[in-house]
């Protein structure tokens, strides 16, 4: 366990690594949920509806596209020169490979919503106050569901012929209950409900991070093998 | 394209169906003929339910044994599964606007079946885009299992946005009528299990054909391969 663990550690510091030496999907991920931020508040009209009700949907829908764009790259890396090869054929377990994966993914996505929601509470002018813990904890459990079934979509994706096409078509699906039980959350928060009355939703998110976690780990095996 | 009595049995029940459904079943009091429908609109979301139940099934099988055969028949059930659900999908709106009022409500299980719908279309789309025989077998297994996982989520997650938020829905009487299942007359109570017989029944020669379909396809691309 601790080696499987610490093996995932040392895949994911390898990804950080990389991204980090270069900063494109980042950049381009954090530019992408700034400008989507901006062109949602011109798409309705602020007269007939508070921002405060807006901007749960703005904010999740933008955290799951941008998301995809860090997806891609996740394993979009590994297909230049076959190097999934050599990580495949190093001494590390399958599993291994997959939660490090996912946990680079989870710090890519993480990222950028320590950007992005910031950015969305200044422009929206959000009465954040007491939300403002809860909405960490929200934030938390949707990118660890939406990391765990994208990675294991990214890699299947990158070894289709549609390549990065096929990522949203199987992904989305997945990351239907997250931006509602999201939104959903996030919509009691901002409205000054206490956090109990968002409990429900917590615990399906929950839920979904428990199973797909679970299940997309012990899927990933059986993408690679030869 | 052989004979297959498999086929003309289906053909006939369906047949068979039709005519009573159209002939000697009474019309439904409040709804009229609108109600008629619900003969195809059952029936085939049965078939969809269980077609993809299927799939799930043969694709932790395919897993486990490896066998060839299980993968073509996942392919099969789902496309026959995705054919279905279009029927499903079809014939619900084209009921529910005269009965509902509206072509579409955000109902939990009008949602899920939209999305068995999404999921089994991007299953369909997932086995194009790869050419590997062994490879798109295992990608469509684990696609294929993780979408039975989904559907509760999905269905949770509508079911809880719509209690709390209740959106209006025409026909409510109707509506409510329906949950609550009051006892069919037994006319119309034979003409559904009748209907869900032949549409099982056409469930089988659709997947029979289909899986023939895929084995003639295995083989040719075995021989382009091996060429």
């Amino acid at each position: 366990m601790v080696d499987t663990l610490g093996a995932a550690w040392l895949i994911a510091r390898k990804d950080l690594a990389i991204e980090f030496k270069t900063r494109s999907a980042f950049l381009s991920a954090v530019v992408f949920a700034l400008i989507a931020l901006v062109i949602f508040y011109f798409s309705w009209d602020p007269t007939a509806v508070s921002a405060t009700d807006l901007a749960p949907g703005v904010l999740w829908v933008i955290f799951t596209f941008s998301g995809l764009l860090g997806l891609h790259r996740s394993f979009g890396v590994e297909a230049a020169d076959r190097a999934i090869d050599g990580l495949l054929t190093s001494p590390v377990s399958r599993e291994s490979i997959f939660l490090g994966k996912a946990l680079a993914n989870l710090i890519f996505v993480g990222s950028i919503q320590i950007v992005a929601i910031p950015a969305l509470v200044i422009f929206y002018n959000l009465p954040l106050g007491a939300a403002a813990l809860p909405l960490i904890g929200i934030a938390v459990l949707a990118a660890i569901g939406l990391v765990a079934v994208g990675t294991l979509f990214s890699a299947m994706a990158v070894n289709t012929r549609l390549a990065e096409l096929l990522l949203p078509m199987l992904a989305l699906p997945f990351f239907v209950p997250i931006v509602i039980a999201a939104s959903q959350s996030t919509a009691k928060l901002l409205s000054g409900r206490p956090v109990a009355e968002a409990a429900a939703w917590l615990k399906l998110l929950l839920a979904f991070d428990i199973i797909f976690l679970t299940v997309c780990t012990l899927a990933y095996p059986f993408t690679v093998e030869d | 394209m052989k004979f297959s009595w498999l086929s003309a049995t289906a053909a006939v029940a369906v047949g068979l169906t039709v005519v009573r459904v159209v002939a000697f079943t009474p019309i439904e009091a409040v709804q009229g003929p609108a109600q008629k429908i619900y003969y195809i609109h059952v029936p085939a979301a049965w078939v969809a339910f269980l077609a993809f139940f299927l799939v799930a099934i043969a694709s932790a099988v395919y897993l486990w044994l490896r066998d060839i055969r299980l993968d073509r028949f996942a392919e099969s059930s789902a496309e026959v599964g995705v054919v279905f659900t279009t029927v499903v999908l079809t014939t619900g709106p084209l009921w529910g606007k005269p009965i509902w009022g509206t072509y579409w409500t955000w109902d939990a299980r009008l949602t899920s079946t939209l999305f068995l719908w999404f999921i089994y279309v991007g299953y369909i789309v997932l086995r194009g885009a790869v050419d590997d025989p062994s490879l798109r077998a295992r990608y469509s297994a684990v696609l294929g299992i993780l979408g039975a996982f989904l559907i509760p989520f999905i269905h949770m997650s509508v079911y809880m946005f719509r209690t709390l938020h209740p959106m209006p829905i025409l026909g409510q009487p109707a509506a409510l009528a329906r949950d609550t299942n009051p006892a069919l007359p037994s006319e119309m109570r034979n003409t559904m299990l009748l209907a869900l017989l032949s549409f099982t029944l056409l469930y089988a020669a659709f997947l029979s054909a289909r899986y023939k379909l895929a084995t003639a396809r295995g083989i040719a691309e075995a021989e382009v391969r091996d060429a």
